[in-house]
């Protein structure tokens, strides 16, 4: 979506799911905010961060060549991962589940744990959400119009310029969002980000470059693949996701959804 | 931006010693032309002769240009594309320009209101029933004389004031090429102009008040449409069409 909308590869998302699991957990460590305040509270500060970013960074950046923007991102994540380092150090800091959603259920041979299930619940309604906005809202049309065609939307008379910080700041948040949702179910560092970008990569290939409901689908596939993935052959799961990768590109070059020629 | 008047007044459109580039290519030189109000102006060349340049660079798409495009008697110096839109520019381009991801309805209202003349939404599909019937379809879905129909629909419903129409006609069967050009005539009542480019010649002259004609990026001719009729294959011949 950002992609379209601004023409930015984002590899920075991978640091910002990270500095999102991060921020929640120094701030349970130092002030003792719980989960569910920083469900919310973390999101915000990311959104702030994320419209500091594109102000400062991106923005004049735009006017050049798309690979500068990759070199940006890319340059930034590395940035952020080791500033992390230097101020938290590489251990791993603990973000116990929260208090009301431990315990295990088991779901046909594959246990999971109940937090799981909440996250998986969760991000499904985020999505729903989402695509509700995208969908059913003006500012949805507006964004999916101009992610379709940029240009063509500004001789329609649409500040597109407008739109951009905000559209950012937004993905940035969803991204600091999805660390938080993490955070209880692994160990959060700096390091965390690196393979959300792997992730991120397949989702964009399998849903198709562009397509919002391909990326909403090619999240929930990786997902599932993922998780029950892990219950049957562990650390094979994400070979997995290579394969599904492999097969799309196989039968479908241009992604799930993606329009033929966008390929 | 600098607030220049000219001595035109009223919503007209004036080019004047307008040039383009490719990079070093040269595409379009020291092109005067002018739209007055509810004039209908047809832009005659063969392929390639920078026809589409121009009104990409009147709807400031195409920047690298000299000389000045004025609207309204406002140079529009380097006015963003969507200040000109605002400002009652309305661009039909070549490929129609319909959304894939934007329904029939959306495709409509995507464009801010800009003008008080601007048609309702109510008074599209009374015009274009088949719009209403497949408001819920996507827009790309349509057929390419349906796809015309929403795209010229969408700057009316905009409330521009003058239509920049790029060969509106071109692969379209004659009764649907016949229905835009009544389109042209019923907007041109309404006080609404339009440039209109165009290869299908006899299609030009059965709508428009004057004609340009495009060579190599200059303007080699500009004729009222009586004589445009006389000298018809002259013209095309010379033109090479
Ligand atoms: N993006 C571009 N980069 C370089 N040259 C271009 C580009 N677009 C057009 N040109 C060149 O500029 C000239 C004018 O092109 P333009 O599209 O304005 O012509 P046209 O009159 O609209 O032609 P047609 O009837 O085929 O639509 C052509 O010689 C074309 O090759
Ligand atoms: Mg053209």
């Amino acid at each position: 979506m950002i992609f379209g909308v601004l023409g930015v590869v984002n590899f920075s998302h991978g640091a910002c799911y990270m500095l999102g699991a991060m921020i929640a957990a120094i701030l349970l460590r130092d002030t003792g905010m719980t989960f569910w305040v920083a469900l919310v509270v973390v999101p915000l500060v990311m959104f702030l961060i994320g419209v500091l970013m594109e102000r400062l960074l991106v923005q004049w950046l735009l006017k050049l060549d798309p690979l500068y923007n990759f070199l940006l991102t890319f340059g930034l994540t590395l940035f952020t991962v080791d500033l992390v380092k230097r101020q938290y150090g590489v251990s791993s800091l603990a973000y116990p589940v929260p208090a009301g959603l431990g315990g295990r259920v088991s779901l046909g041979s594959v246990e999971l744990s109940v937090y799981q299930i909440f996250a998986a619940a969760f991000s499904v309604l985020v999505c729903v959400v989402v695509w509700l906005v995208l969908t059913k809202t003006r500012v949805g049309m507006i964004v999916r119009a101009s992610t379709e065609d940029a240009e063509r939307s500004r001789a329609l008379g649409i500040n597109v310029a407008r739109w951009v910080t905000p559209v950012f700041g937004f993905g940035i948040a969803l991204a600091g969002l999805a660390g938080v949702l993490a955070a209880p179910t692994r160990s959060v560092n700096a390091d965390m980000g690196s393979f959300f970008v792997i992730i991120l990569f397949a989702i964009v290939v399998i849903g198709g470059l562009g397509s919002i409901l391909g990326a909403v689908v090619a999240g929930f596939l990786v997902g599932l693949v993922e998780a029950y993935g892990q219950g049957y052959v562990g650390q094979f799961s994400q070979v997995l996701i290579f394969v599904l990768m492999a097969l799309v590109i196989l039968f479908r070059p241009a992604g799930l959804f993606g329009r033929e020629e966008a390929a | 931006m600098t607030e220049k008047r000219t001595a035109a007044t009223g919503s007209t459109l004036e080019l004047s010693g307008l040039s383009a580039w490719y990079g070093e290519a040269r595409v379009l030189s020291d092109v005067d032309l002018t739209v007055a109000p509810g004039e209908v102006v047809t832009l005659v060349g063969r392929n390639g002769a920078g026809k589409t340049t121009l009104l990409r660079s009147v709807m400031g798409l195409h920047r690298q240009v000299q000389g000045s495009v004025s609207w309204d008697g406002t140079d529009l110096g380097k006015a963003s594309p969507d200040k000109r839109a605002r400002a009652g520019i309305g661009w039909v381009p070549d490929d129609r320009g319909i959304y894939s991801t934007l329904s029939v309805a959306e495709n409509l209202q995507l464009p801010p209101v800009t003008g008080s003349d601007a048609w309702s939404v109510e008074q599209v599909y009374e015009q274009f029933p088949v719009l209403h019937e497949r408001r819920d379809f996507p827009g790309t879905k349509l057929s390419g004389g349906e796809q015309q129909m929403l795209a010229i629909a969408r700057v009316l419903r905009m409330g521009s004031r003058l239509l920049l129409l790029d060969e509106p006609s071109e692969g379209l069967a004659p009764v649907i090429v016949q229905r835009i050009g009544e389109i042209i005539r019923q907007i041109k009542d309404q006080g609404v102009s339009v440039l209109l480019v165009e290869q299908n010649v006899k299609f030009a002259s059965t709508v428009a008040d004057r004609h340009y004609l495009l060579a190599q990026g200059r303007v080699v001719e500009s004729l009222d449409n009586d004589s445009f009729q006389e000298r018809t294959t002259e013209l095309l011949e010379y033109l090479g069409m």
